[in-house]
């Protein structure tokens, strides 16, 4: 094996560095993420309270400062959004800050990494951390300099006179001491039209080391005498195990077999040896617990248990609306289940003894994650620390936690640190699923052409209440008690419209329980609820006669939604129009245009979308040849950053409405590598046409979810103009296409 | 005992001879830019050029590639020197996690090295081969191509 070239012992004695940007100087290494553990490990025993200035900032005696942010960069571009607000506020260049992201034993504990909230609360917190630190150095300066704080100014870490002459940099007033301040809640915020550094477009400090392959992801994390490990997953789900054949993987080198329970995993010195036994070692396993037909998955979910009905909009008289006339249309959507997919499976490693144990993990949640291990493991939770490294882009929870658990109970076992890192098959097997949706949506219309009734239910599985996150796959097959349920974020958001019809009726039907382990997953559920409501919306004007975007804004009274429609119809050029197109039954390509508009969470992003696809009659090959999006996210704190986001969500929305779904037999999961799970393609990515509408006076939304959810609706009524048929079931593979214009 | 040369040093590694190529690289001689995506060939995260050619280093046994060099993303250029590929994504900021970017830049290599100025339709095609998740498509296509307009692809 590779020589490490240091005994574990004389490595915790030194406490060596672990981590090291190759190539990089250490200042550029350490901006760009690549955390070395020695390097971090100088702070420890820092306080980490969120209330404590201290908690979030270090200021140095060489003029840089140390960000620690319980905020991780998931691939999103946070460390440098992040970095951006602790520089505006306090006026340093942001190449001198340092981000240490989401280590359990540095960092604030800020709430996981999700639903968008990394700037727009973490960011915040920061801002009002960094805001208070500065005016308690302008007041430190003040009287250093024997003037009144008023008449100074700073700018790059030296506070002076406004109007020139001698003054003292935060390095002298600090040195390395600590600030003990108390975070300001209601601290003064800089003015917008103060901003130096918000709202530029600064460069990500990790794309140099990313495309040139000195950054170091977790998958590259290196401890001495580290062991590649390997979970064995069931051959088919809720299986236990009943026996072990270890002679089977006998011939393969230094392999150790571990069995806790239904847990089964290998360890062995060289990796290729770990994922050969993983795959020879024999064993025997009970049939499983069983799954759904998949063709019977909505049926399945209609006949399933509902535990309660939650009511999440109610205006006006529904009823009586329906029973006094007028057209009535009704439809149903269904939305599968979809994997995160990610295309690094995951990793972790652990070094696990008796007394303490330390992760490193791609968790978007390492805080809420150490109470879990603590548990699993059995310790004290301050002597469990997780530690944040890049994973392979993180959109909710996929398996970084499972890698870890796996890695954590097969290094308490072999007594040595353990790399897990999944196979290809049990990323797409066993990571949790963004659950499946099915809606139905039903509306009236009088006389004129107005909506007079609106009613909108989902089937959806319920949270369970207070569960701290999804059972894990290790301490659940070894007989680990942990807690148990379902959890899958705040699917329910947005199955009521945003606009503003006089009789509303919105009930989710919490049910039971869902096949496969559900999780949140990008954006969670609302690209299954908008691609319902905005068909339907789209279904209804068809049927009202009338032009889809003038019908839309008809109902809306928001001027913030508003504007990104009318910016989008504006963009596009669009035309208005009271009925699709009449489709050419005999043109090999058919065309159209379709709209829709999401005001995400009915609290956050406004965003507008119109798309104009070509439909291949032959092949059902859908192809977006245009499209056109519109956000309105508050206040931009890098427009380049929030433009990635925007790309990478409408990308990955396309893909999810165009190409996936989780397919499974009676057993487990059958959909388990690229082929079997295809995701969007290079020659499948239109080129994008984004405008942000910035509102600097604003609060900054996250932009990390919203701009996929308009996509399926988008999509639909393209379709839908160009062939006059309504796909109201996704993904929209070529198959599905092809049966359904009957070619 | 196997002879690669390895961005053109002359390295030696002891592995049995099955062992993929991304192995070796990454375990034996530190080369962890090239990344484990799939272990079937479909994802492209572990490509690297043998000999100048695209492979797939997660199904190419050591043994395949004795005597033969290897050139990995690492060899291409540093932070500090990039390749024009490695700072035509800087410029575009073509990246969001990251972890497939090495094969995306490999790739994007070999097809310039084919087709030094490719139509955008060519490229997108080719660059099929190759999967990202997070949806930087766009700005890969277009930091490629201004590569191919500046320089053919050399």
């Amino acid at each position: 094996m590779a020589d490490i070239g240091m005994t574990r012992r004389s490595f915790l004695k030194t406490g060596g560095a672990m981590v090291v940007g190759f190539g990089l100087g250490p200042a550029l290494a350490a901006r760009a993420g690549a955390q070395t553990t020695a390097a971090a490990d100088k702070f420890l025993g820092k306080t980490v309270a969120i209330d404590a200035v201290d908690g979030f900032l270090a200021l140095h005696a060489d003029g840089t400062v140390t960000l620690f942010s319980g905020k991780v960069d998931l691939g999103t571009g946070a460390r440098a959004a992040l970095t951006q607000m602790a520089a505006e506020e306090l006026d340093v260049p942001v190449e001198r800050i340092v981000m240490i992201e989401g280590d359990t034993a540095l960092t604030p504990d800020q709430g996981a990494t999700a639903g968008s909230a990394g700037v727009a609360r973490g960011g915040m917190q920061i801002r009002r951390a960094a805001a208070t630190a500065r005016r308690a150095l302008l007041d430190r300066a003040a009287q250093r300099l024997g003037r009144p704080a008023s008449d100074l100014e700073v700018k790059d870490g030296v506070i002076a006179p406004k109007g020139g002459g001698p003054g003292v940099s935060y390095a002298e007033l600090v040195g390395e001491q600590r600030l003990n301040l108390a975070v300001n809640q209601k601290a003064a915020l800089k003015d917008p039209a103060q901003f130096r550094v918000i709202g530029k477009a600064v460069r990500r400090p990790d794309i140099p080391a990313k495309v040139t392959g000195r950054h170091r992801f977790v998958h590259d994390m290196v401890l001495p005498e580290m062991l590649h490990g390997r979970a064995i997953r069931p051959p088919a789900v809720g299986a236990t195990l009943l026996a072990v054949d270890e002679a089977s993987v006998a011939s393969i080198p230094e392999v150790r077999v571990v069995r806790i329970g239904s847990f089964l995993g290998v360890c062995a010195e060289r990796e290729w040896d770990a994922v050969r036994a993983a795959k020879a070692l024999k064993a025997t396993w009970s049939p499983g617990t069983g799954l759904p037909e998949q063709a019977r998955l909505f049926a399945g979910i209609r006949a399933t248990p509902v535990v309660r009905d939650e009511v999440l909009a109610s205006r006006g008289d529904v009823a009586s609306a329906f029973a006094g006339g007028g057209r009535t249309l009704a439809a149903t959507y269904e939305w599968p289940i979809q994997s995160h997919a990610c295309m690094g499976p995951s990793c972790a490693v652990a070094d696990v003894t008796s007394d303490r144990a330390t992760l490193w993990t791609g968790s978007q949640s390492t805080h809420r994650f150490r109470t879990t291990f603590a548990r699993i493991l059995g310790l004290p939770q301050d002597k469990v620390r997780l530690i944040y490294l890049d994973g392979s882009g993180c959109y909710g929870m996929n398996g970084h936690e499972d890698a870890a658990a796996d890695a954590a109970l097969l290094s308490r076992a072999v007594g040595r640190p353990v790399r897990v890192q999944w196979s290809r098959e049990d990323e797409h097997g066993w990571d949790p699923k963004g659950p499946p949706h099915l809606l139905d949506l039903r509306a009236a219309i009088d006389d004129r052409g107005e909506v007079v009734a609106w009613n909108s239910e989902a089937w959806l599985p319920a949270p369970t209440q207070g569960l701290p996150n999804v059972p894990l796959l290790a301490p659940l097959a070894a007989g680990i008690a942990q807690p148990m349920g379902t959890f899958a974020g705040m699917i329910q958001q947005n199955v009521d419209p945003p606009y503003q019809y006089p009789n509303v009726r919105t009930v989710i039907h919490w049910i039971k329980d869902t096949p496969l382990r559900a999780a949140n997953l990008r954006g969670p559920g609302k690209l299954a609820n908008c691609f319902a409501v905005e068909s339907f919306v789209d279904e209804m004007a068809v049927l009202a006669g009338a032009d889809p975007i003038e019908f839309r804004l008809r109902y809306l009274k928001d001027p913030r939604g508003i504007e990104v429609i009318r910016r989008v119809a504006a963009r596009i050029g669009w035309t208005p129009r009271p009925r699709p197109q009449t489709a050419d039954p005999r043109a090999p390509v058919l065309t159209g245009r379709g709209f829709s508009y999401v005001h995400y969470k009915h609290s956050e992003n406004y965003v507008a979308m119109g798309m104009e696809v070509a439909v291949e009659r032959a092949s059902g090959r859908i192809r977006v040849t245009r499209l056109v999006c519109a956000q309105d996210c508050g206040l931009v704190i890098n427009p380049d950053c929030v433009r990635n986001q925007v790309e990478g969500c409408i990308l990955q929305g396309l893909s999810r409405t165009l190409f996936e779904e989780v397919a499974f037999d009676r057993s487990g999961v059958t959909s388990l590598d690229w082929r079997g799970y295809p995701v969007l393609g290079f020659s499948d990515a239109p080129p994008l046409e984004i405008e942000l509408v910035d509102r600097p006076t604003e609060p900054p939304i996250g932009t990390g979810e919203a701009a996929g959810t308009p996509v399926p609706g988008a999509l639909a009524n393209a379709m839908f103009d160009a062939t006059g048929v309504r796909m109201r079931t996704a993904p929209f593979r070529p198959d599905r296409v092809k049966a359904a214009l009957g070619a | 005992m196997f002879r690669l040369v390895v961005n053109g040093q002359p390295r030696e590694v002891a592995a049995d001879p099955e062992t993929p190529l991304l192995y070796v690289l990454r375990n034996d001689l530190g080369l962890t830019g090239t990344k484990f995506g799939c272990g079937l060939g479909q994802c492209g995260a572990c490509t690297v050029l043998v000999d100048g050619q695209p492979m797939r280093s997660c199904m190419l046994p050591v043994q395949a590639v004795a005597g033969q060099a290897v050139t990995t993303i690492e060899g291409l250029g540093s932070p500090e020197r990039p390749h024009p590929l490695q700072a035509a994504l800087i410029e575009e900021q073509a990246v969001q996690c990251g972890y497939c970017t090495p094969g995306i830049v490999m790739a994007a290599k070999a097809i310039l090295d084919r087709t030094p100025r490719p139509t955008e339709a060519q490229l997108k095609q080719a660059l099929n081969e190759v999967l990202c998740r997070c949806g930087t498509h766009d700005r890969v296509v277009r930091a490629v191509l201004r590569v191919a307009a500046t320089m053919g692809g050399r």
